[in-house]
């Protein structure tokens, strides 16, 4: 049978995890590649990193950071943030990337996720939209880390992008996000049911019934979070061995 | 132990390149393993892995276009008897035609057709993409010492539909039973991709370095 998938994700500005695991064991709190190593030991079914660096000249350290972790872990790995083109993508999945995750770049050019989907394979393609409900039942598609509004309806874009051949869809509530009150449940029962590909829920989770109900409640296919995990509050153990109480298929 | 890993221009060569080092070690064998991405050398390798990301028309095409680089493959697989491992798309162009993206044929080195997966209902996504756990159906020398029902990482729509049940070494399930992995003589294969399933895709690998 197969299982739902539980995603840390770590944040990676300049080469160094922003927000990082707040372990004992660890020598060197921001180094990504340690503290992926740690996730992949640990029982993490797949790996995300979301890379925040602001200048353009600091993005190839990130490139590297993906060399180093490739070396180590071997479980699938996504990496996102600042995703514009072709050649970005073609760089991180060469560097051992295993899926790249395009948010501002897909929302504004449908065709790159076509482009890209028909050249590297639809497995590796993740499109992430970041939503915030506008009015009862409706929800729009936020670009630039949630900064700029758009008109996309974020449901209506989802399958947009199955159409075009994304691979999954990395769905953020902006409203959740950072909240621990959970995942945006209506939101992700409404995409995950008009889709035929996976969707990755993420934004809100502060306890481990939040990560049953994304995948109960909510219908997605893989659960993913940050904070919960790096600041020790649970461990990736924990959280499968709680869903697999609660019934939810999990790899132990 | 020399090791080629073909280039094809399909996917992520790294961690498959990787995982077989870390493998080697694990089994005190250094090997060398070395991405080609010619025909020429391949006689002088001692093993092949053939890895395959995205549609299987596309990756046949992709391969025929190395020039000279399917001869020197049957030369190496059917001729010399050396073992070849193909993952995901690659182990699934052994077969003899693949309906994707309009269909193209294989190599026909295995018998059987590959197909999407009957979906039956909207509760199964596609692609089958995770991590899921293998039914062994035959003894084998690539999924030696590899328990049953364990998990591996999946990424894939279409599934090889094996003609002679006796070169199905593995199945799994998602919405119907599919073949997981194929062995015939020399030939070795698996739909899942051992570079990205933790240690049970190590000990895969360290199989086929050892084999």
């Amino acid at each position: 049978m197969l299982k739902k998938r539980i995603i840390p994700c770590l944040d990676v500005k300049d080469g160094r995890v922003v927000k990082g695991i707040n372990f004992i064991d660890l020598i060197d709190a921001g180094d990504p590649v340690e503290q992926a190593l740690i996730y992949n030991n640990s029982g993490a079914d797949e790996i995300c990193f979301l890379d925040i660096t602001a200048s353009s000249e600091k993005r190839d350290i990130l490139l590297d950071t993906v060399k180093k972790t490739a070396e180590c872990c071997f479980v699938p790995l996504t990496v996102g943030g600042g995703v514009r083109s072709i050649q970005d993508i073609r760089k991180l999945l060469l560097a051992g990337a295993d899926k790249v995750s395009i948010n501002t770049a897909a929302i504004k050019n449908l065709d790159l996720i076509s482009e890209s989907s028909s050249i590297f394979g639809s497995q590796c393609i993740v499109v992430a939209i970041d939503a915030k409900k506008i009015s009862d039942n409706s929800w729009k598609i936020f670009t630039h880390g949630g900064r700029n509004p758009t008109d996309f309806d974020a449901v209506e874009f989802s399958q947009l992008a199955e159409q075009n051949g994304a691979g999954e869809i990395l769905l953020t509530s902006m409203d959740r996000d950072g909240t621990k009150k959970g995942y945006d449940i209506e939101l992700t029962k409404k995409m995950s049911s008009c889709l035929n590909i996976p969707v990755i829920a993420s934004g809100g989770v502060g306890n481990l019934k939040h990560l049953k109900d994304g995948i109960v409640k909510g219908g997605a296919s893989a659960v993913l979070a940050a904070s919960i995990f790096h600041f020790g509050e649970y461990s990736i153990k924990q959280a499968k061995e709680y869903l697999k109480n609660e019934n939810v298929p999990v790899r132990l | 132990m020399k090791i080629a890993i073909i280039d094809y221009g399909s996917g992520n060569l790294k961690s498959v390149t990787k995982a077989i080092e870390y493998a080697s070690k694990n089994v005190l064998q250094k090997s060398d393993v070395k991405i080609l991405n010619s025909a020429k050398e391949i006689d002088t390798f001692d093993k092949v892995v053939l890895p395959g990301q995205g549609s299987y028309k596309q990756c046949y095409k992709s391969l025929i276009s190395v020039d000279g680089i399917l001869d020197e493959l049957i030369n190496f697989v059917i001729e010399k008897e050396k073992p070849i491992l193909g993952i995901c798309v690659g182990m699934q162009l052994f077969s003899t035609f693949g309906d994707e993206d309009g269909g193209s044929k294989g190599f026909n080195w295995i018998e059987g057709n590959v197909r999407k997966i009957n979906i039956k209902n909207n509760d199964f996504k596609l692609p089958h993409m995770g991590w899921n756990n293998i039914n062994i159906c035959k003894k084998s020398k690539l999924l030696f010492g590899v328990e049953n029902n364990s998990h591996f990482y999946f990424v894939h729509s279409f599934a090889f539909d094996v003609s002679n049940k006796q070169f199905i070494s593995a199945t799994t399930n998602y919405s119907i039973e599919f073949v997981a992995s194929v062995e015939k003589n020399n030939i070795y294969g698996t739909q899942f991709h051992p570079e990205k399933s933790q240690i049970n895709g190590i000990k895969i690998l360290e199989n086929f370095v050892k084999i």
